[in-house]
């Protein structure tokens, strides 16, 4: 509770919860807000937004709700980037903790891998990933996990290996503590914040991709996303540019709110430090 | 038999192309319910020798026989089990205690692991430790981070004792504390060994600490043991250079006869 007190007494945590909160909440109602499909034809084509109040934000070429389609697309945007973000932090601490913990031949081991996996552009990665097996939610999920679980691996390490020199760990070893339990009990709790804070980056980074993968029209084609929504506008653009242009701004808000909200944490996060 | 046995015990410590012997075949010997001083300049080895005896680092050569047992020999559960027997008081009161632990949490591992009481047993014990090293049994409920120093060092102590050790290295256990406190935590140190007959393997850089709990000293020099004797001995007619160095490194109102017998047994 008092850590999110500190957070909610930055201005950047407090605006980043707030954006992050109204997103969760319109994401959870999307269905109460806007019923029925964001899908189906709706009203007549290519209606200005502003114009007819049952069409708020306008109607694209095919005459589906624009408004709709964004507050569905919430749903989308956060599944898949928080999805993506706890499978990448999940595999990046198992196998820090293992590389730091272990040492020696599996250490190298596995930090090649992490390496190999860094050099890879992660961007390319989903793609070819996506492209191969085919577009639906949990393989989208997974080919980003698989580009973004290398820097929390890298992270975790030198936090684990930071602190398993530390006195209070062997003295925990001179108790007779098992080594699992010192991982768990005694590491892990002091090692997870700055993992945390990156968290927040790679929820933002997991959206962004997303959205660059449905714009290539790598998404699932049965959900509405922002990403589609921006490419179906590309076609109109000249003529309706705000068909690209609302979903490209829900996207923003997200990502910015989701930085700051990151940004809060870690100064929260200091905090606590210098007062212990 | 002897409760503790070393015998050539050998290290070598090799970094950036620099090969340093931190320990070169060291030998003795400890007693039951015997105080061991420990003593060196910096850099001299004793540190390593603590840890290689707590099996927080591997030798290199040589042999330990603790309680009978090829302490060295030992792995995986049967030394976890083992380790009850040897326990250790750290230097840094600070970084001996996981940030988030509480003074109970601190003080529960030990008799958890070790299954020294019932569970339901557990508190009273708990109590009972506090109130042996001269804490009040309410601080269970404080963080580690709320209680000073001193009393910090008596929760270490306490710590070590929980699973009836019988013999503690105590690794400059008191050298980072005020020198009111000191005097206070070496009486509760000869106090415990008085009543429950646990040895002592004192490591310090401090003779005026030494001569006041030790029974014997040994000096220590570049990873080599270069004097051993009882320790009015090796205070009053020291043979190496190293012990010498030692003993003039002691400030002289330290060593001055008032003081002393403040700390003598």
């Amino acid at each position: 509770m008092r850590r999110i007190q500190n957070l909610m007494k930055t201005s950047e945590g407090a605006i980043g919860f707030g954006i992050l909160a109204t997103l969760m909440l319109v994401a959870l109602f999307a269905p109460i807000l806007s019923p029925g499909d964001p899908l189906r034809i709706a009203g007549s084509p290519l209606l200005a937004p502003f114009i007819d109040p049952a069409f708020p934000l306008g109607t694209d070429r095919l005459g589906r709700d624009v408004l709709a389609g964004i507050i569905h697309g919430t749903r989308t945007s956060l599944v898949v980037g928080i999805a993506a973000a706890i499978a990448a932090i999940a595999i990046g601490l198992c196998v820090g903790l293992t590389a730091g913990f272990a040492g020696g031949a599996v250490d190298e081991a596995l930090m090649r891998v992490v390496d190999a996996f860094q050099i890879v552009p992660s961007f390319l990665l989903a793609l070819a990933f996506v492209s191969v097996i085919g577009a639906s939610v949990p393989v989208v999920v997974l080919a980003i996990a698989l580009g973004a679980w290398a820097d929390p691996a890298r992270l975790t390490r030198a936090q684990v290996l930071s602190f398993r020199e530390r006195d209070y760990v062997a003295a925990a070893r001179v108790i007779g503590m098992h080594p699992v339990e010192i991982a768990w009990k005694e590491i892990l709790p002091n090692a997870l914040p700055p993992v945390l804070a990156l968290s927040a980056i790679i929820v933002a980074a997991a959206i962004l991709t997303e959205a660059a993968l449905s714009f290539l029209g790598l998404g699932d084609p049965n959900i509405v996303t922002w990403g589609s929504m921006i490419a179906e506008g590309r076609n109109v653009l000249r003529s309706s540019p705000s068909l690209s242009i609302f979903p490209g701004i829900a996207l923003v808000v997200t990502v910015i709110g989701v930085y700051l909200l990151s940004e809060g944490l870690t100064k929260a996060l200091a905090g606590r430090r210098s007062e212990a | 038999m002897m409760l503790l046995d070393i015998a050539n015990l050998s290290r070598r410590f090799s970094s950036g192309g620099r090969d340093v012997a931190a320990l070169s075949d060291v030998s003795l010997t400890l007693a039951s319910g015997e105080t061991l001083g420990l003593a060196g300049a910096s850099g001299s080895g004793k540190s390593t020798l603590a840890r290689i005896l707590l099996r927080l680092i591997p030798a290199d050569g040589g042999t330990i026989h603790f309680e009978e047992n090829d302490w060295l020999k030992l792995s995986g559960a049967e030394l976890r089990r083992r380790r009850a027997k040897m326990q250790m008081v750290f230097q840094d009161i600070l970084g001996a205690f996981n940030p988030r632990a509480t003074v109970a949490s601190v003080l529960d591992d030990p008799l958890r692991i070790h299954e020294i009481v019932p569970k339901a047993e557990r508190p009273k014990e708990i109590a009972a430790l506090l109130e042996r090293v001269g804490l009040p049994a309410s601080y269970a409920t404080r963080s580690i981070r709320e209680v000073s120093g001193g009393q910090r060092q008596r929760i270490a102590i306490a710590r070590a004792i929980a699973t009836r050790p019988s013999l503690i290295v105590l690794d400059e256990a008191v050298s980072a504390l005020d020198v009111s406190i000191r005097g206070k935590i070496l009486e509760l140190l000869v106090e415990l060994q008085q009543e429950r007959g646990i040895a002592y393997l004192f490591v310090s850089h401090d003779l005026a600490v030494l001569r006041a709990v030790s029974h014997r000293i040994a000096v220590m020099e570049a990873g080599r043991l270069v004097e051993i004797g009882a320790a009015s001995q090796v205070i009053e007619n020291p043979r190496s250079s190293a012990a010498r160095a030692l003993i003039a490194a002691v400030p002289r109102l330290v060593t001055g006869l008032p003081e002393r017998h403040h700390y003598d047994v």
